[in-house]
């Protein structure tokens, strides 16, 4: 009966989709207050059905209810329910879901906190999200149904994938799903400026918290799935452009470069088309990823199992939803014209250049994913594209971003004085090439890219805190002027020097990572990177829903025992897949990371066991929340808190807090 | 008003491109070989450049042909369950090397452990396409007779090991 419900709630959510979908936008082109008056309670009402529905299919899981075949399919009674309820989102069906009832989520909050705004830009806006959400919930509910019975039910379920049975994954799907349909808030924001040919820099600055937060929970959801996958897979790498992942990161890097072009739109009222078409496009790269990992025309380990009527469906709603967006901007974006004027070398040209880079780097990533598609269609045969494609060509594109990444926040509005500014950032400038030939040194072995890598998370270091003291020294009271930068301010900071702590991260662990693969009996001792490995055998210990082989490795350095690790081989019990569990012992400078490899057989308890070790590789993802933590203190500015109703006029003509740099 | 209108034109051609990709679904289209002689081949073992390896040495056995590459993500997630497969002795395992450098696949298989009885380098693709090779990992099931029985596109699991190679190859291995 539950999932019944579930079912029923998701069709009656499809009408007020429908119904959110069309009205208020009708009623928005003819002025009319009563049908833009709908928007709201249907947006609440939509978000109470598919969450309704959400928690009939966890009711389900929770429950081990086999008759539904989505559960039968990604559960079994031995699992854990921290994992029955994960499971939720473990298979196409029940992504959907989540993916719809996100959706649903950011339509409300835009609902709630849009009281600010014009009447018929919210109807606008949530017009368009809910004709997003009728095309997720018709293809739910016409391909991909969470809640198709089996009948008669399965005496026991399929269990959920092994490699999904993990803290980390629990939480990775809707961290990511809340940044892929975040996008969905600038996107709408786009259309419905387009649609009231109303663009400017109110606009920009209705979207820039929103895009921020969605941009916030994409690094986020990103930099959980690299982590992930570098504890889960047993292999020690943190990236493998993969598909899949590439579909993340395309939409990650547009939505950088949209958040960066938004706060140019806000401040200097320029590169106004440009905006609308990254509002477009992150947008259209999300729903793409989807379209990819659903369709099965890409082979990736998280390909979910290809089913050639839903590609058709995703395909037919990503070209109505992009072909109708793109006509929409040909149309109307010729009348929105240039805006604010600005020099060849200004803060302007600065920002729109590392726009157009990570456009570019967005673009290449795009193309070596799709590459084999094209050369398919073409009849050219049959290929794959590897990391060392993307390495060639997405590094040499960053280099330039990164080094303009440091000047930006230095550079005035409309015009520079570059000899000017040179002589301003010389001295950061010359420390971080001063580190960067040095710094690698004490490491014990010089190489041209790790000082390269080292160069550029220095120069960013450096010009931040140039430009901190720039805007703090002065004659007037240190705290007073402490106090007096605004949050957004010091948002975008953390965020640039997360940036830097990032490719030391990267920089470092390609540079010094040791890698050692050795067979140990039980007793052996390995000596490598300076510690100390001793193999004291594997025992076999009983799982929830596995048996695991557990390991265990005393690291000593110079006779001191540094830690215990106990990295395991599982075997679960449902579906006899064998997992590798590393074990990790995580610190500031660097990763101790053990993982067992096979039995040796024919001899007594020996094996394959692997061990890495793995200099500052947390700073990979410590870059990420610094990044994040940016993006949080720059939403918690005072300005997007006013909720007064403002003018196009005075909002475009209020104090900025860069004016002064 | 023509720069206006680019955006959507080059969406329009990826589209069409998507459309075909559709078409060419990797793991909808089944072989043309499957009952049909594999194609045989010549070519230099992965760890021994020297020696080569010949389909003609296989007559008379049962004998599975995995493609793999280092550079292969997927490849990573079967790889336990061939090491698994290969630590059970039931059928041997020959690795095509698919397009890979052979260094970086002697250090992968280093890295993973090496399942394969004997892995040979096609360094070109060369007999991938001849396989029909829609995307690395396959594995093919070849019968006594040298005839492919069985493709497999995408990573074996487990499941499709005990339900349909496995089977198979015992069924095969009884004729």
């Amino acid at each position: 009966m539950i999932p019944e419900l579930g079912n029923f709630a998701l069709v009656v959510a499809l009408f007020m989709a429908f119904t959110l979908g069309v009205l208020p936008i009708v009623g928005a082109a003819r002025n009319n207050a009563v049908l833009m008056g709908v928007a709201r309670p249907l947006a609440a009402g939509q978000f109470v059905l598919i969450g309704f529905s959400l928690l009939c299919l966890g009711y389900a899981f929770v429950g081990n209810d086999f008759s539904v075949l989505y559960v039968a399919q990604h559960s079994n009674t031995q699992l854990p329910t921290v994992y029955r309820i994960s499971a939720i989102w473990g298979g196409h069906e029940g992504s959907l879901l989540l993916w719809a009832f996100l959706l649903s989520l950011w339509t409300l909050a835009v609902a709630m906190y849009s009281k600010h705004l014009p009447e018929e830009m919210v109807a606008r806006v949530l017009g368009v999200m809910g004709l997003i959400a009728v095309g997720f919930l018709l293809f739910m509910l016409m391909t991909s149904n969470p809640f198709d019975r089996l009948l008669p039910a399965a005496a026991d379920g399929r269990d959920l994938n092994p490699l999904l049975q993990d803290p980390g994954l629990v939480i990775h799907p809707p961290m990511l799903y809340m940044g892929y349909v975040g996008f969905s808030v600038a996107f709408a924001f786009a259309i419905a400026a387009l649609l009231g040919g109303r663009l400017d820099a109110t606009w920009a600055r209705w979207s820039r918290p929103w895009t921020t937060v969605a941009w916030v929970f994409m690094t986020l959801g990103i930099a959980l799935g690299s982590w992930w996958a570098y504890y889960e897979l047993g292999w020690g790498g943190w990236w493998f452009w993969d598909p899949v992942e590439n579909a993340s990161l395309m939409p990650w890097l547009l939505g950088t470069a949209l958040m960066h072009s938004l706060a140019v739109t806000e401040k200097r009222n320029a590169f106004k088309s440009w905006t609308v078409l990254l509002a477009i496009s992150a947008f259209s790269l999300s729903l793409l990823g989807t379209f990819l990992v659903r369709s099965g025309v890409l082979t990736s380990v998280h390909s979910f199992a290809a089913d050639p009527k839903r590609g058709i469906f995703i395909l037919t709603f990503l070209v109505v939803v992009i072909g109708v967006s793109l006509l929409l901007f040909a149309w109307r974006a010729p009348k929105i014209g240039l805006g604010g004027k600005f020099d060849l070398l200004s803060r302007e040209s600065l920002l729109l250049s590392n726009n157009v880079l990570l456009s570019v780097a967005s673009a290449s990533v795009f193309i070596g994913t799709l590459y084999p598609l094209f050369m398919d269609a073409l009849g050219q045969g049959k290929l794959s594209v590897g990391p060392p494609y993307f390495e060639a060509v997405f590094v040499p594109l960053m280099i330039p971003m990164l080094l303009m990444m440091g000047l930006g926040p230095l550079a005035r509005w409309k015009k520079v004085d570059a000899p000017e500014l040179a002589k301003r950032v010389r001295w950061a400038f010359g420390a971080a090439v001063l580190i960067a030939l040095l710094l690698p040194l004490t490491m014990g072995k010089w190489s041209v890219m790790v000082s390269l890598g080292l160069l550029l998370a220095f120069w960013i270091i450096a010009s931040v805190s140039l430009n901190l003291r720039e805007r703090l020294a002065g004659r007037n009271d240190f705290m007073l002027r402490l106090r007096g930068q605004s949050l957004s301010y010091y948002g975008m900071q953390i965020a640039h020097l997360g940036v830097a702590v990032f490719i030391i991260g990267v920089t470092m662990v390609k540079g010094y990572e040791t890698e050692r693969d050795v067979r140990m009996d039980v007793g052996d001792v390995l000596n490598t990177g300076g510690y100390e490995f001793r193999f004291n055998g594997v025992t076999e210990e009983q799982g929830p829903n596995y048996v695991a082989g557990k390991g265990h490795v005393t690291i000593s350095k110079d006779g001191k025992v540094v830690t215990e690790l106990y990295p395991e081989k599982r075997q679960y019990n449902v579906s006899g897949m064998p997992m590798t569990e590393a074990a990790i012992d995580a610190g500031l400078l660097g990763d101790l990371y053990v993982s067992l490899g096979e039995p040796i057989p024919d001899s007594n308890g020996a094996w394959a066991v692997r061990v890495y070790i793995k200099p500052f590789v947390d700073w990979i993802w410590a870059g990420c929340l610094l990044m994040s933590l940016g993006g949080i203190l720059a939403i918690s500015d005072r300005r997007y808190r006013i909720h007064n109703k403002r003018s196009a006029e005075s909002a475009a003509a209020m104090p900025l807090e860069e004016k002064t740099a | 008003m023509m720069r206006f209108i680019l955006p959507f034109v080059v969406f329009v051609v990826l589209a069409v491109f998507l459309a075909i990709g559709l078409n060419l679904n990797p793991r909808e289209v089944p072989s043309p070989l499957i009952g049909k002689p594999a194609p045989a081949f010549t070519l230099p073992q992965l760890h021994e450049p020297a020696k080569q390896f010949s389909t003609q040495d296989m007559k008379g056995k049962v004998w599975l042909l995995n493609v793999w590459a280092s550079w292969c993500v997927s490849c990573k997630e079967e790889h336990p369950v061939l090491m698994e497969l290969s630590r059970r002795n039931i059928v041997p395992i020959y690795g095509l090397d698919y397009k890979d450098k052979n260094a970086d696949a002697e250090l992968w298989l280093k890295k993973g452990g090496d399942p394969y009885t004997l892995s040979v380098s096609d360094t070109e693709g060369r007999i991938g396409i001849e396989y029909g090779v829609y995307g690395v990992p396959e594995t093919y099931v070849i019968d006594k007779q040298g005839v492919i029985q069985y493709k497999q596109i995408g990573p074996v699991t487990p499941q499709n090991l005990t339900e349909k190679i496995l089977p198979l190859v015992a069924e095969l291995q009884a004729k």
